[in-house]
């Protein structure tokens, strides 16, 4: 199993390694252009010509990868160009905003889809069975901007009951939190809810749990200590999965409210054409969705004793 | 499944009645039946559109109009005007062309490339194999938002980008399906056979395997079709898709968001018409799935 471990850890090195190549391809090829976006448009080419010289562009393309590689581990992403702030700086702080973001969604998101996913995959085909099967068929169909925008249409401008930003402009309020967190766990339980009945189901149906029916324990029993240990192994890895989903729907939510968190960043970033922060931003995001994955699998060889044994 | 015998082979079914016998399988499942309801209709607005009485969905008539209210020539705007006085129901019915267009496109081109790296994958093996599934690796282990925004800050928002990027976040995911089945696939005496005739790989890799893995890809083409939809939609509203001012569903909320407590109904109509469109396809791939097991 260690064995296995090691692999998969490689196999994450070897794919943030190429990740981090084509990015630098991407934006730092073109060095006149780097050099645009860094002055700004109205730079004259000998600025540029000089500003390049200056900051060592001129050295060969390997070099320069080289030692962006070697300040990125040191985690120094350089400057920012749109906020004049070093990037990791910036980085650290949206993180802990979005972490916080995705810490409520987790804390709602788990237990509900969990719950609903158990009560459905108990019997399978029951009216409470068909139900939850589709309020959760209903809810991952409605994008995070379209049910942003109902919310916002009843709670917000109808009922005047919730703020429509989330910037907490006038300090932490927890009620700015609100509306994000639902929009983010409406989409995303569905999809949870639906593996962990589909997995309880398959359980369910196994021999050793007709045998304890069979043998005349109580349901609950039958449920809590037979049933659940098995059926929740699925539903973790992909749980831990959600993260990567998660960060894709952060960056529509946290737009949508304008809350200072990591996907608006990146947003911003990328429609103001800050290299330097866009890679930052898609190296964080690529390694907390490819440690995820890591993660999952680890969790999955431990959870599951025929795999933990062999 | 039954063995079957020679008479059980139909002579040549025509085009038609294949199709009919397509529609009569939807009426196993009262869930598919919905979902294709719902696609169908939306189609069929998109194809129709230029023949409706609708006012040009660039013109700027009369702002914050609620819906039902009567407009300067006596028309009436059933679902109202937006904040720039352009008719919400003309630039929801020409926005469904854009929408439906580009997302049947971009998924199509995602399972031309998806299929075809699957499909080398698994019968080719061995190196390629492994070349394919570390490219399609890579690219799943980017969050898709952000792959479309690096895609679409360095190259720009327009369709062929759109296409582009839904290809890159797609064809992975494809790929990984598609060889999961013709590993299954290949181990058949038809693909022995077709070996032994002398067929070329090629041959045998597009006339052989991928129409015989083609039931589980039209459950996940519907899957993917609304998730596209969602794609675009949200692209639109960030900013980052197809360029204005003709509708598009995404931008339209983006745009009546800010100016939403005075007309409500000009961001709520789109979004409301987004998720009926991704239902639609969802429920269609869960009818579908739902019958496909039943045999």
């Amino acid at each position: 199993m260690l064995l296995l471990a090691a692999r998969r850890f490689a196999s994450m090195l070897l794919i943030m390694a190429v990740i981090s190549f084509v990015l630098f391809l991407i934006f730092e090829t073109d060095k006149l252009g780097v050099a645009g976006k860094v002055l700004g448009p109205y730079s004259s080419v000998q600025q540029r010509e000089l500003w390049l010289e200056q900051n060592g562009y001129n050295r060969p393309f390997l070099v320069r990868y080289a030692e962006w590689v070697g300040h990125a581990l040191q985690g120094d992403f350089g400057q920012s160009v749109r906020f004049k702030t070093p990037v990791n700086v910036l980085l650290w702080d949206r993180l802990a905003n979005t972490g916080l973001l995705a810490l409520c969604v987790f804390a709602i998101m788990i237990p509900l889809s969990l719950l609903l996913g158990v009560l459905a995959g108990m019997r399978e085909g029951s009216i409470l069975d068909r139900i939850i099967s589709f309020v959760s068929i209903v809810t991952t169909s409605v994008p995070e901007f379209a049910s942003a925008t109902f919310l916002v249409a009843l709670f917000v401008f109808k009922l005047r009951w919730l703020p429509g930003t989330s910037s907490m402009t006038g300090g932490f309020h927890w009620i700015e939190m609100v509306l994000p967190v639902t929009v983010l766990v409406l989409y995303d339980f569905g999809y949870v809810a639906r593996m962990t009945r589909a997995s309880m189901a398959e359980v369910m149906t196994s021999q050793y749990i007709r045998t304890a029916i069979l043998k005349g324990l109580p349901r609950r029993r039958v449920i809590v200590t037979h049933a659940l240990r098995n059926a929740l192994i699925a539903p973790f890895t992909v749980i831990v999965l959600q993260l990567n989903w998660l960060l894709s729907g952060v960056i529509v939510v946290e737009v949508f409210f304008a809350y200072k968190g990591f996907g608006k960043l990146i947003y911003d970033a990328a429609t103001f054409g800050d290299i330097y922060l866009i890679e930052a931003c898609t190296l964080v995001a690529v390694f907390v969705a490819v440690f995820s994955q890591f993660v999952s699998d680890l969790g999955y060889m431990l959870l599951n004793p025929r795999i933990r044994f062999r | 499944m039954a063995t079957l015998t020679r008479t059980d082979v139909p002579a040549a079914p025509s085009r038609l009645r294949s199709l009919f016998g397509a529609l009569g399988l939807l009426r196993e499942s009262p869930v598919a039946m919905i979902g294709a309801a719902i696609v169908l209709a939306w189609v069929i607005v998109a194809l129709i559109a230029p023949l409706l009485p609708l006012h040009d969905p660039n013109q700027a008539i009369a702002p914050f109009k609620f819906p039902g209210a009567v407009g300067p020539k006596g028309d009436v705007f059933w679902l109202g005007t937006d904040h720039k006085g352009r008719d919400v129901l003309s630039r929801l019915i020409w926005g469904s062309q854009r929408v439906l267009v580009w997302a049947t496109l971009a998924t199509a081109v995602a399972y031309v490339v998806g299929m075809l790296m699957g499909v080398v994958a698994g019968y080719r093996g061995g190196w390629w194999d492994e070349a394919i599934s570390f490219v399609a690796n890579v690219l799943l282990s980017f969050p898709v938002m952000v792959l479309y925004l690096v895609i679409i800050s360095r190259l720009g928002s327009s369709g062929a980008n759109i296409v582009l990027a839904v290809t890159f976040a797609s064809a992975p995911g494809i790929m990984r399906i598609v060889r999961g089945l013709v590993l299954d696939l290949k181990t058949r005496d038809y693909v022995h056979a077709a070996q032994t005739r002398g067929e070329s790989s090629w041959y045998i890799m597009l006339v052989e395997l991928l129409p015989n893995a083609r039931g589980p890809l039209i459950v996940d083409a519907c899957l993917r079709l609304g998730y596209t939809t969602i794609t675009i939609a949200t692209l639109g509203f960030l900013g980052l898709g197809l360029p204005p001012p003709d509708p598009d569903w995404g931008q339209m909320i983006a745009e009546a968001v800010p100016v939403g407590v005075f007309a409500a109904h000009a961001m709520v109509v789109p979004a409301l018409a987004v998720s009926s469109l991704v239902l639609g396809f969802n429920l269609l791939a869960d009818g579908l799935r739902e019958i496909s097991l039943k045999d």
